[in-house]
């Protein structure tokens, strides 16, 4: 079970590889916007599955909820931004 | 129970990998607006589920099912404000050129 956990954190890290690619590349700003989105995301996800790891869901689940809130509502604000703003 | 839960975090995984294949693969924001925000919402719901049943009945799976609540309240309303902002400063949607 404890090797099955490690395979899993290790391919989500590599997911985050492939998101961190189109926030460098990506043509418009609003391509490394939703690169931001699906960032935060995987996160969120890798530290519920952290704590399920070393057996502390409760205190990583903490972390993770501060988490999401800090992140999408940033990536939120930016994105109204834009909205009414359009490109700079 | 460890079946059902090494079943749902395989599910989920097999969406997040779609998704990511999808973002490097898809030409322009409006296609990969779709990988983003719809795979990876189903990849997350069975990860989390997945966890949430392994915890069992009590505090940490009503907080990881919050979790959830707030990654699909925000995650859609991102990807809608972030695509009008695009469609608003004049990208066009790519369309596959005819011969």
């Amino acid at each position: 079970m404890k090797t099955f956990l490690f395979c899993v954190l290790v391919l989500l890290a590599i997911l985050i590889g492939a998101y961190l690619f189109r926030v460098l590349q990506g043509p418009t700003i609003f391509d490394r916007l939703l690169g931001h989105n699906g960032i935060s995301t995987k996160a969120i996800i890798l530290l519920i599955v952290m704590g399920v790891y070393f057996e502390r869901v409760d205190m990583f689940i903490d972390i993770s909820i501060g988490y999401a809130l800090l992140n999408l509502v940033g990536a939120l604000a930016v994105a109204k931004y834009l909205e009414q703003k359009g490109l700079p | 129970m460890d079946i059902l839960f090494i079943i749902f975090i395989v599910a989920g995984l097999f969406f997040l990998i779609v998704a990511a294949i999808g973002v490097v693969r898809l030409p322009d924001v409006f296609s990969r607006s779709h990988a983003i925000s719809l795979a990876d919402s189903l990849g997350a719901f069975f990860l989390l589920v997945g966890i949430a049943l392994h915890e069992g009945l009590g505090k940490n799976m009503l907080k990881i099912l919050m979790v959830l609540a707030l990654l699909y309240i925000l995650n859609p309303v991102i990807a809608h404000a972030t695509l009008r902002a695009a469609l608003r400063s004049g990208l066009k949607p790519w369309q596959k050129e005819t011969p």
